[in-house]
């Protein structure tokens, strides 16, 4: 009968939702700028996010790298081929593919691992006997892994970076028969201070909602294992839509005239 | 003043009101838990024991109503002035919540380093002499909770729960899913823990067994209120047909027990 009611009541979910969100947000982040710290959590997620981290990222970023030099040499002349794809890489590389394919691979591994942690948390009444214990969870459980997500996600993104190139460069000499020295000149030529500040940029964020996400999911969370496993899809396909679509904000922010 | 301090009651709840949705748990209830006393709260599953607890704890906001610790109103309280209220408490979660990233004798030592930031050397201490009260050896401190028996487990929730002497202790269904001599062993870890610590104790079971072994005072809850109250000896003269139906563990009487599915 009435179209409109079902799509009013959707867009008030969302409103509502946005709203508990963001209020989430706040207040996790007000703990993490309030004493007490706790340095031996934070260490540890920093351990988590950051280092066990670095295979996934490589691994992509390489073959992205990679994938990249074959692809652009197909529609290429030989003769500008080999200044071009140095540049096509290095700028692909620092500007989306490693940020963006470092966050949604960390969104997989650490939003899903958070989201389950968490949930299970709240789920067998942990969080509740944190907050008897005189424990904030917010400061607890929250604060160490959006500092962790915030400051690990750019670090990973600039080894990324290299790994990338790095990629690029195993393609153009062994494969397609360039030489070694022109691809590094003309890569170096390439490196663009607004490329790399951009695509850290978007690390940081892409870290700090994958880790909001994970957790927020996983505080939420309700019912047994089944609302867990909600919980844990819930905040991999969130972060994951929402790192693709602040990539374009970011992205507009930075080259959009 | 200290006179008519122990007038005040440590826990009153007045006129407690709180729904899920339309699920109404709590309405209108009422109870006072006077100084050193330990009172249990009996009544069916689903009834809204734990809600009380949690209420009371200030996990769960209630809709109306008013809830005083030392004759001070808690309800809605700003985290950090909770925080401190929740100092005076020590909870026995009825499935443990151990933190299972931790392990035991940090679990139980949590409240200290975390609360109250003693450090860790000196918190490891006192969480072992806790861990010997309720039976439990050294060893069991370096285990993980995910290596513990059911009765370890409790036994370690109690150990948590006294670890900071808490002024209030309140134990969600102690007893239940241990066996009849493990819950009686549990009954009188409780018994002693809370003479020792002068607390005040606010239990929550349908263990009719545990309750006259814990309690001063028994107070039944059914449809969201108290409908019994009075001493421990005087339950089996109480002549309320619920209280009867319920300590005899009837299938007929005035209790129906909604088995539909909601
Ligand atoms: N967080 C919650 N959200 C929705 N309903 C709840 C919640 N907690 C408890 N309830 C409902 O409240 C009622 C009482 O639950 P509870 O206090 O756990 O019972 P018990 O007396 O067995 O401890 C149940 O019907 C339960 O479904
Ligand atoms: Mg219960």
């Amino acid at each position: 009968m009435n179209v409109l009611q079902p799509i009013g009541r959707a867009f008030r979910g969302f409103l509502e939702a946005t709203g508990r969100l963001t209020l989430f947000a706040v207040v996790s982040v007000s703990h993490c700028v309030r004493p007490p710290v706790y340095p031996r959590l934070i260490g540890r997620q920093l351990v988590d996010i950051g280092y066990y981290s670095l295979p996934v990222v490589g691994l992509t970023t390489l073959f992205s790298g990679m994938v990249l030099a074959l692809q652009s040499y197909a529609g290429l002349d030989r003769a500008v081929a080999e200044s071009v794809i140095p540049r096509i890489v290095v700028q692909s590389i620092t500007r989306e593919l490693s940020p963006v394919l470092s966050g949604l691979m960390v969104a997989g591994r650490i939003g899903a691992a958070m989201a389950a942690e968490i949930g299970t948390m709240r789920v067998t009444e942990q969080i509740d006997a944190l907050t008897t214990l005189s424990t904030n969870p917010h400061k607890y459980l929250i604060a160490p892994r959006l500092i962790a997500g915030l400051t690990m996600l750019p670090l990973l993104v600039l080894v990324g970076d290299v790994i990338g190139v790095f990629g690029g460069y195993l393609v153009s000499v062994y494969k397609l028969g360039f030489n070694p020295a022109i691809f590094l000149k003309f890569t170096w030529e390439n490196v663009d201070a607004i490329d790399l500040t951009s695509g850290l940029v978007k690390a940081a964020c892409f870290g700090f909602i994958v880790a909001l996400l994970g957790c927020y999911n996983g505080y939420h969370s309700r019912g047994g294992a089944q609302g867990v496993g909600a919980a844990t899809t819930n905040a991999v396909v969130s972060a994951s839509i929402l790192i693709l679509v602040s990539n374009y904000l970011i992205t507009e922010m930075f080259f959009g005239k | 003043m200290s006179a008519r301090k122990s007038d005040i009651p440590k826990i009153r709840v007045r006129n407690l009101h709180k729904r899920f949705g339309r699920n109404v748990v709590l309405d209108g209830l009422n109870l006072d838990v006077g100084s050193a006393e330990s009172v249990v709260v009996i009544g069916g599953s689903g009834s809204g024991k734990s809600v009380l607890l949690k209420c009371i704890l200030g996990l769960i906001e209630p809709e109306d109503g008013s809830i005083e610790i030392d004759g001070r109103p808690v309800i809605g309280l700003p985290p950090a002035e909770r925080e401190i209220i929740n100092r005076k408490f020590g909870m026995l979660f009825q499935a443990g919540a151990l933190f299972d990233s931790l392990r035991v004798w940090e679990n139980v030592a949590f409240g200290l380093i975390q609360g109250e930031s003693m450090d860790r050397a000196q918190a490891k201490e006192i969480a072992t002499a806790k861990l010997a009260a309720v039976g439990l050896s050294e060893a069991v401190g370096e285990l993980w909770p995910a290596e513990l028996s059911g009765g370890m487990k409790k036994r370690v929730g109690l150990a948590r729960a006294i670890a900071t002497e808490p002024e209030i202790i309140f134990f969600d269904e102690p007893t239940t899913g241990l066996d009849p001599i493990m819950a009686d062993v549990i009954n009188d870890l409780i018994v002693k823990c809370v003479r020792e610590l002068g607390a005040t104790a606010l239990s929550i079971t349908h263990d009719m067994a545990s309750a006259r072994k814990i309690a001063d005072r028994i107070a039944m809850l059914y449809k969201g209120t108290i409908i019994w109250n009075g001493a421990t000896d005087e339950i089996d003269r109480s002549e309320n047909e619920f209280v009867d139906q319920f300590i005899h563990g009837r299938a007929e009487g005035p209790i129906r027990m909604e088995v539909r599915a909601r």
